[in-house]
């Protein structure tokens, strides 16, 4: 499915000062029964946005007035670790975040996040303590993807990388599977010619013969 | 003569299709597992783009997250989860991906029947849309988990574009005390390194202890590794890897037999090949281990006290430390063995398989489960079920108090009827102890399957040694 394309965002930005974040606790277990991708903004941080009678939680950074609507959020080291849901992504995506910052990354959902347009910016822990400050103090973050940079009012502009052929197809929108179809058919078919002759037990649909 | 390589660099180079302009690589993917839960959006995107899957019979679909483990056969009770397992029916048999279906004999979990039906094999490429699909690593294997678009990729082109990763050489030696289990290792290693201590590294397990192990306890640590943040954990294949698969339904045969074991064999890593990263871990020195907190580091020994924030000097592990105290209901410097459960969970892709219930079941024999606390033993798969039953261990548990379920996810992930309530309690062999992972408000410690079983009876975490 081709995404939007990406270039940067701007705006406000939420500061979650907490490590180890999991994909438990962006988007909780039960909800992934749901199999639709839309609408899974509402679930994104379920039980830290509501209480068990369904009441907003006062205190958490997302449900402040001021950073309800954060396209950015900076977080704490090893975000998104833990289950591969995809969901994770969706639900933050669903709820206008596209931009996470820390000094680093649960890898599926890093890689989840690549794939569905939201950036992934990897960046050292003391920076992410300064950027936890200037984000409470309402500083305007903007997320520059053609220039991997992270501009933030008062502050010198920060870099940051993203696998190439990523931030290529974020830049373009491209679908993944196109792109492998279109440059590399060729090569997948090659490949399996190749693995055909030297493991051919891998080829053999059953083995009881 | 080529330079000396890990395992992991033999698994990569054999898999590179094409080298991709910006440093990463095209990787030919050999095996993908497809499970009710995250494989739904993958198949919409097929669907709609109109595409075929490349080789349907590289895929093997089950479902095992959201079903129930009460009973087995008939209507599913919950709507949304009955809707799942039929969409996944309906996609398997629209695409023809092989089925181990619900009531049949190969049903499991995921990473548990992989291995069972032979559809893991060493030196392959294995993918899921489950991060726990480092299980497979045990067998030699490159096997990591992957979002749902990526299963999008892999359904179509059987490639998928990757980075290479650092390695880590994670090295047991010495002996541990009999009752320690691969699990113990497992939580020490994180407890030790950091739930993000491997964060980019492929981990391969070596050293005389990993020699003596069973595929079981291989398959345990390589499940752990997730949670030390590691998308893959390996253990080179060897005689004990070729004994376990030999005759497996899916395993080959014959020459094809003599011919895959000569491969596999060129697999172990070579002689004087260089690690990014190097970790010691001594078992003489490693005791019972049981999670005290709500992220898999947060592990101690089963003598020790629970942490008291006021003595920690850095103050975001400060923080750390008291949040998870006050999720998890504990008073800073309790000794860990006074902590009081309510539910035991014996299960899971990371415990549910034969030698885990054994280990369990030597415990439960001829005691009690402890008033007050309800304890379930989910095996990890049919198969399972049914040798536990053959060997009486289905008995045993009975006797003892537990409940003896059908094969599933259940109280590890909580999508299905088994749950915590808030603020219950569980002592669980499950991997992980995220907030809300068992349930919204449920606080779960994870442990090995004696340490579980021996908590059930006693009715608070306790200390295996005390019933050897
Ligand atoms: S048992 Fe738990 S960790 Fe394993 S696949 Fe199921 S939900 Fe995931």
């Amino acid at each position: 499915m081709p995404n939007q394309p990406f270039v940067t965002v701007t705006g406000s930005a939420a500061a979650m000062r907490e490590e180890n974040i999991d994909t438990d606790i962006i988007f909780p277990a039960r909800f992934l029964l749901i199999t639709a991708r839309a609408d899974l903004g509402e679930y994104a941080f379920h039980d830290r946005r509501f209480d068990a009678d369904g009441n907003e939680v006062q205190g958490f950074v997302l449900n402040s007035e001021q950073f309800r609507e954060a396209p950015v959020l900076v977080a704490g080291a090893n975000f998104g670790s833990g289950s591969s849901r995809e969901q994770a992504v969706w639900a933050l995506l669903g709820r206008g975040t596209r931009a996470v910052v820390s000094s680093s990354f649960g890898e599926i959902f890093y890689s989840n996040c690549l794939r569905n347009g939201i950036v992934p910016i990897l960046l050292p822990k003391e920076d992410i303590a300064v950027l936890m400050d200037a984000a409470e103090s309402g500083a305007v973050f903007t997320a520059d993807l053609e220039a991997l940079e992270l501009r933030v009012e008062g502050q010198p502009p920060r870099r940051f990388e993203i696998p190439p052929e990523r931030r290529m197809a974020m830049l373009k929108g491209w679908d993944e599977t196109d792109q492998i179809v279109n440059q590399f058919g060729a090569d997948i078919d090659a490949f399996e010619q190749r693995q055909r002759k030297a493991q051919p037990w891998l080829y053999q649909k059953e083995q009881d013969t | 003569m080529t330079a000396p390589r890990t395992l992991y660099e033999k698994l990569w180079d054999s898999h590179v299709v094409a080298e991709l302009p910006g440093g990463d690589s095209l990787l030919y993917i050999d095996r993908h597992i497809v499970h009710e839960v995250s494989s739904p959006q993958a198949f919409v995107a097929m669907r709609e783009s109109g595409r075929k899957l490349r080789r349907p019979e590289t895929h093997l679909g089950v479902a095992d997250h959201a079903v129930p483990t009460r009973t087995r056969g008939g209507e599913i009770p919950d709507p949304q989860a009955r809707a799942q397992v039929a969409e996944l029916e309906g996609n398997v048999a629209e695409f023809g991906v092989p089925y181990a279906d619900l009531t049949g004999p190969e049903q499991g979990i995921v990473h548990v029947i992989g291995p069972e039906t032979g559809f893991t094999l060493p030196g392959t490429t294995i993918v899921c849309g489950d991060s726990h699909t480092t299980t497979h690593g045990a067998f030699g294997a490159l096997a990591f988990g992957i979002g749902a678009s990526e299963q999008g990729t892999v359904m179509a082109v059987q490639a998928l574009p990757q980075s290479k990763a650092r390695r880590m050489k994670v090295e047991l030696v010495g002996r541990r005390h009999p009752l320690i289990d691969a699990k113990d290792i497992a939580l020490a290693l994180i407890a030790k390194i950091g739930a993000h201590g491997a964060v980019g590294h492929a981990v391969e397990y070596v050293g005389n202890a990993i020699a003596g192990m069973a595929m079981s306890e291989r398959m345990t640590l390589c499940n752990m590794t997730i949670e030390a943040g590691s998308r893959m954990g390996l253990v080179a294949p060897d005689e004990v890897t070729f004994a376990y698969l030999k005759g497996r339904r899916l395993a080959p045969r014959g020459a094809q037999w003599e011919a895959a074991t000569a491969y596999w064999r060129t697999l172990a890593s070579d002689p004087g090949a260089a690690y990014d990263e190097v970790v010691i871990i001594d078992l003489a020195g490693i005791e019972p281990q049981v999670s005290w907190g709500t992220s898999p580091d947060q592990t101690l020994p089963i003598g020790a006290l629970v942490p008291s924030p006021a003595l920690i000097a850095d103050p975001s592990e400060r923080r750390e430390t008291e949040k998870a105290l006050a999720y998890m209901g504990l008073q800073a410097g309790q000794p860990l063995s006074s902590v009081a459960i309510d539910h035991v969970f014996i299960g899971s892709c990371t415990n549910g398989r034969i030698e885990d219930l054994r280990a369990a079941a030597r415990v439960a024999e001829g005691r009690k489960v402890a008033a007050g606390v309800r304890a379930i033993v989910v095996p990890g798969s049919a198969a399972t079920r049914a040798l536990a039953e053959a060997e009486g261990l289905d008995r045993v548990f009975r006797d003892a108090g537990f409940e003896w379920r059908f094969a599933g996810c259940s109280m590890c992930v909580a999508m299905n009827e088994d749950r915590l309530a808030p603020g219950e309690r569980c002592a669980s062999t499950s991997n992980r102890n995220f907030e809300g992972r068992q349930g919204p408000g449920g606080r779960t410690h994870i442990m090995s399957p004696a340490m579980a079983a021996a908590a059930a009876v006693s009715g608070h975490l306790a200390d295996v040694r005390d019933f050897a």
